[in-house]
């Protein structure tokens, strides 16, 4: 009787995890299944598998310029974003990272685009990047349609991304710089070193476990990216902005090919997989923050 | 060695008690001068790479009171000349901006709660109880962070067509209601507490719902707070999902609403970037309130490991 109550207790403890568990199995795993599945099929305009056919939607995929041309775009997408994210966060974090009177109110703007959605600021950006209104050839007094020029609107898109990241990045920097200790700025004061060389010598060093993660999380993040590309630039002018995620969108909801899409799909998550495998190795390996 | 030190002595016996005072008092001056030098310096840095990043929301806020005619010209408008709210009047009166605010909270509320509600009670399971495969289904839990929402969003879609549900709160909810990221920040929060706090708890005849409501969640309100903060900015600034599964105006959240509006003619620039300065807004006065907690949240148990 007491032995089955307390094997009872014990399997209360699944009820606790049922509802997230429900949550996961309905929109993650079955999903996740499903779209191995689909990726293996030809599928009808309902996205319905129709025909088994194996790995050719994987074939089809590495043997067309489009894909390799989206890949390409993303790769140069990501780098532009992660390394201008990243600076931008750096730059605020150092600026903030001593003391002064009005700190709280930077410091707040600094992490700020982190409230802001991908769609809000691409539909500011698009304002600001009109070639004839636009803020911003009227400042700099060049004549160029950003938007429209396919030399151009990667860039565009991955400032934006960028900017859209950075608030994140400001508050690791941040945490990460705290963590660093005063005592060893002062010592390298009195041995003679300049502003410049204990930047190098010692504030990098110190945030390098910070930065390397928040390299890897910064690279995730962009590889998703998709609000923006939505609303800025449709994946064009031609396709040099259609990054993995509008190409899945655009593969799927406008030319119905759902196969080819889940494919892509897959692709995605190895890729994003891979990174969280290595940053959990970060993680474990003890970053200190 | 010797001659140095006679040579300081004799020094320093050549001056007055008076003299030395005020070359103490000028090296005071100068170094707090050098000092108001650097503070001036920082903040004038600050000041500029400050602007540099709010630019594209000041500019918006700029053009959202701006008169049509203002904007459409080739001169330089950065700040408008005849400010007016009559961007918001219209967005407010000419598209059912309300009806998108309302969903958007709706929906963002219910995520909200439903993380927080899913979230505890499972990270309670994984931190306090003892059951056979704990360690399999945690892994599983931190797998699923691998998987973006991205990669499973087109199957996902064809699962609530498929049920029929598309087009209502529920579908906009639904997905959202688990984070496998708060399963492990309240779990991280939860191992803090020795587990005695359980067992005496467990001694005095307290139930684990009990425990959890009257123990575990008011000893980890900064890690809700974080929780509820960081989840409702994103369910407000979700975009993709809300995209593909709403269809009538009636069921657009802010930003699907408002970025219908986005077309380059005169009249709906400045009535779009008064709708987006609206929408932006709940965010922000979200995430300045709960930035505090957010970070404590972030930096104390999430991201440690």
């Amino acid at each position: 009787m007491r032995k089955a109550a307390r094997k009872w207790k014990g399997s209360s403890a699944y009820l606790y995890l049922l509802p997230c568990f429900c949550v996961f199995a309905v929109f993650l795993f079955y999903p996740f299944a499903k779209t191995i599945y689909l990726s293996l099929y030809k599928t009808n305009k309902l996205g319905q598998a129709k025909l088994f056919v194996g790995l050719e939607n994987y074939k089809n995929l590495l043997t067309s310029e489009a894909f390799y041309n989206s890949m390409t775009v993303t790769l140069v997408f990501v780098a532009i974003v992660v390394l201008g994210s990243m600076l931008l966060g750096l730059i605020a974090a150092v600026l903030c990272s001593k003391a002064f009177p009005g700190i709280r109110v930077f410091s707040t703007s600094y992490a700020l685009p982190m409230a802001i959605a991908s769609s809000g600021a691409a539909m500011i950006f698009r304002i600001i990047l009109n070639p004839t209104i636009g803020i911003v050839n009227k400042l700099t007094g060049l004549d160029i349609n950003w938007i429209s020029d396919p030399r151009y609107a990667l860039v565009c898109v991955a400032v934006l991304t960028a900017w859209l990241n950075s608030g994140i990045n400001f508050l690791y920097f941040s945490a990460g710089l705290g963590n660093i200790e005063e005592s060893i700025y002062e010592r390298a004061s009195v041995d003679g070193a300049n502003a410049v060389q204990q930047f190098f010598r010692l504030t990098l060093p110190g945030l390098s476990p910070i930065l390397f993660y928040t390299l890897v999380v910064n690279i995730i993040q962009a590889f998703q990216s998709f609000g923006q590309v939505k609303i800025l630039t449709q994946g064009g002018p031609g396709e040099s902005t259609n990054l993995i995620v509008y190409s899945i969108y655009r593969d799927a909801f406008f030319n119905y090919r759902f196969g080819s899409a889940a494919a892509q799909s897959v692709v995605l998550f190895l890729i994003v997989m891979a990174l969280t495998l290595v940053m959990f190795r970060i993680e474990r390996k003890g970053v200190n923050y | 060695m010797s001659t140095q030190t006679n040579a300081m002595a004799l020094r320093r016996g050549g001056y007055s008690e008076a003299e030395l005072g005020r070359l103490h008092e000028e090296m005071n001056r100068c170094a707090l001068r050098k000092k108001h030098v650097q503070t001036g310096l920082l903040v004038a840095a600050n000041t500029l790479v400050a602007l540099v990043i709010l630019f594209p929301l000041l500019y918006s806020v700029s053009v959202a009171l701006m008169p049509s005619n203002e904007l459409f010209t080739m001169e330089m408008n950065l700040i408008p000349k005849h400010p007016t709210f009559e961007n918001f009047i219209r967005a407010w009166t000419q598209v059912p901006l309300l009806r998108f605010i309302i969903n958007s909270f709706l929906v963002a509320g219910s995520i909200t709660l439903g993380q927080i509600l899913t979230c505890s009670l499972a990270a309670f399971a994984f931190a306090f109880l003892e059951f056979r495969g704990k360690n399999v289904l945690f892994l599983l839990v931190m797998a699923t962070m691998m998987v973006p929402g991205e990669a499973t969003i087109l199957s996902n879609y064809l699962t609530v067509s498929g049920m029929g549900i598309l087009d209502t709160y529920s579908v906009l909810i639904l997905p959202s209601l688990t984070s496998a990221m708060g399963i492990f920040l309240f779990r991280q929060f939860y191992l803090s507490f020795p587990m005695s706090l359980f067992e005496s708890a467990k001694l005095d005849g307290c139930t684990n719902l009990r425990f959890i409501v009257t123990i575990l969640i008011p000893l980890t309100k900064s890690a809700i707070g974080a929780m509820a903060v960081y989840t409702f900015i994103n369910a407000w600034n979700m975009y993709m999902w809300p995209l593909l599964v709403t269809g009538s105006e009636n069921m657009r959240t802010v930003q699907i609403g408002i970025s219908m509006l986005n077309s380059v003619d005169a009249q709906s620039v400045t009535l779009m970037m008064a709708g987006v300065v609206t929408i932006i807004l709940p965010s922000m006065v979200i995430f300045i309130a709960g930035q505090k907690s957010l970070i404590k949240g972030m930096f104390s148990g999430a991201v440690k490991g």
